[in-house]
């Protein structure tokens, strides 16, 4: 091999560690190997920060933009890096984002939250009001419905975990019980619903049933223990555990007591579920029990045959994962995962299995199963009963396929 | 007992809780919300339902919408609502068992309504709620007649916006409230 080729060689295996891919060699000329004493060792370090980052190491650790349509800026969604991330919460930094007209910068003391229509007393409601109410702390998924829609197609897309399954994060939610507010103003007998409305360029606006309004719905406002971020629905934001995110109104602004669903834009041309014969499901509002392996996943290399640990995340809108089941061989053979505590209802669930590679071809699936009972279906499955033009709900088996070479790649299998 | 059932017993026994303790008085709730006026509703309330419901005065024919169309909303939907660079807005009828599925108003969408609320709160994209009742009317009636839903003078209002039948409406499935369990 003549020179040019080693160094270019060199470059995209440089290019490949630092983007993350599984046991790269370490690299030469660091001087931590003992028994140097690495020069961070021998200076004193940087001070202190009023708001802490990430190490500058893993600033390639971002979510994927997804292009807007043109003159939308804003209007589209970003996905959270599952591969690149460990354990159950994800950072509000790297929570995925869908918006239907870009992020408004509000004002928190110049914001109103407006509780009115069938109640017996209308009520207006100050951020500051709100924050003096007792709140409840919830650690809860949040899955927008369209998250994984790439594999309704029938080929495989040559994406991440993140980029195909990342409209999902996990955070801690802290909030008002919605219940508290709505017994405040009074609900009348007539109330079936609740229009729910953001105050973004869209006015996003949800149908919500008064029973999960009652229920476990949240007035949000703090989010992994800091005020919401701008872009998940600051000042406050609608919580509703395990509901497809587009109900989870951001910006919250207004919260209408009717009778019946108002039929907006985004629960009948968007967020329906166009099947195979023609016909739409409507008003299908739990997320499904859902599992992917984020490690070893599409884009990273396996170095060799030997030990690795191979792990994901698995939800249930419906309820609390009791087993995921992780096949290396295409689903032929299952074996039971560990799945790390705590294991919360409506929450990501971390799931672990050790596994000493041959060195030979092998295919990934991870299979959640919920307290329900409800089993995280098999692709083909899924697509035979759903067809390839819905959109939203897709919850079947992600399959990733590792070559002898160690290269993992998403596969259909 | 349905599951529908169980969940009307519920509401009611909420509900029957609700009343028993109201308006926070001696709850030991809150109680921190300020009272809001109609005229502070009203400012607020552009939530349009399917009934027609919120629909304010006001009237549009296709014709005089065509006008308003062209000057604020062609841009980003094409000439006639044949899309591009953004959604389109017209046709696709019959193709919705396809591989190839056209969602528009025309072929998709169950409500006229809808199309009202939702360019009232939103459209035009860069200047959301800036038309007028009689303009977003007018638009209305323009997207409902290149659709083949009404015609070309009919005038669109409050009344008669609710009672334009979407081809499309009979293909919804509704899956909540759940029927005999998980839908």
């Amino acid at each position: 091999m003549d020179e040019s080729k080693r160094s270019f060689l060199k470059r995209i295996a440089g290019l490949l560690a630092a983007s993350g891919v599984m046991g790269a060699a370490p690299r030469r000329g660091v001087a931590a190997e003992p028994p140097d004493v690495p020069p961070w060792m021998k200076a004193p370090g940087a001070g202190m920060r009023e708001y802490g980052m990430p190490a500058t190491y893993e600033a390639k650790v971002t979510r994927t933009l997804i292009r807007s349509q043109p003159g939308t800026t804003g209007s589209g969604a970003s996905r959270t890096p599952l591969e690149a991330l460990d354990g159950m919460i994800t950072p509000a930094g790297l929570h995925f984002e869908r918006h239907h007209s870009g992020v408004p910068d509000i004002d928190p003391a110049q914001h109103r939250l407006l509780l009115h229509g069938l109640v017996q007393r209308p009520l207006i409601f100050t951020v500051d009001a709100l924050l003096r109410y007792p709140m409840v702390s919830r650690v809860h998924f949040l899955e927008c419905s369209g998250n994984s829609q790439l594999l309704y197609q029938p080929a495989p897309p040559a994406l991440t975990a993140g980029q195909t399954h990342g409209l999902v994060s996990c955070s801690e939610w802290t909030g008002v019980p919605l219940r508290l507010l709505l017994e405040e103003a009074g609900v009348d007998r007539a109330a079936g619903w609740i229009l729910a409305e953001g105050a973004d360029a869209a006015a996003m606006s949800r149908s919500i049933p008064m029973a999960k309004a009652l229920d476990d719905a949240i007035v949000a406002l703090f989010q992994n223990g800091e005020r919401l971020r701008p872009e998940n629905g600051y000042p406050v934001r609608l919580f509703l555990p395990g509901w497809e995110g587009n109900m989870s109104v951001k910006w919250l602004r207004r919260l209408k007591v009717v009778a019946a669903p108002v039929m907006t834009k985004d629960e009948t041309s968007r967020y329906t579920d166009l099947q195979a014969g023609g016909t739409s499901l409507m008003f299908t509002y739990p997320m499904e029990v859902k599992s992917v392996i984020t490690r070893p996943s599409h884009g990273m290399t396996l170095s060799g045959a030997g030990p690795y640990e191979i792990t994901g995340i698995a939800w249930s809108g419906r309820g609390t994962i009791r087993r995921v089941e992780v096949s290396v061989d295409g689903g032929r053979a299952w074996m039971e995962a560990g799945l790390a505590a705590p294991v919360l209802p409506r929450a990501l669930t971390r799931f672990r299995l050790p596994w000493r590679w041959d060195g030979r071809a092998a295919v990934l699936k991870s299979r959640a199963t919920d307290d329900t009972g409800a089993v995280q279906p098999e692709r083909a499955a899924f697509i035979a009963e759903h067809g390839h033009n819905a959109i939203f709900h897709f919850h079947a088996i992600q399959a990733w396929g590792v070559a002898a070479s160690g290269e993992v790649k998403h596969v259909y299998a | 007992m349905s599951t529908r059932d169980l969940a009307r017993a519920l509401m009611a026994l909420v509900l029957t809780g609700c009343a028993s303790a109201p308006a926070g008085q001696g709850t030991g709730t809150p109680n921190l919300g300020r009272e809001a006026t109609p005229a502070q509703i009203a400012g607020w309330d552009i939530s349009v339902g399917p009934d027609g419901v919120g629909l304010p005065p006001g009237r549009g024919t296709a014709v005089v919408g065509a006008a308003v169309y062209q000057q604020k909303c062609q841009a980003c939907h094409g000439a006639r609502g044949a899309g591009q660079p953004n959604d389109r807005l017209v046709g696709g009828q019959g193709t919705l068992a396809s591989a190839t599925p056209v969602r528009t108003i025309g072929s998709y969408w169950p409500y006229a309504t809808t199309v009202f609320d939702y360019v009232r709160r939103a459209m035009p994209y860069t200047q959301p709620q800036s038309l007028t009742a009689d303009e977003t009317y007018a638009v209305t009636a323009y997207l409902l007649h290149l659709n083949g839903i009404i015609g070309e003078q009919d005038e669109m209002n409050a009344q008669t916006l609710p009672k334009a039948v979407m081809p499309n409406q009979k293909n919804f499935i509704m899956m909540y409230p759940p029927r005999g369990g998980r839908p």
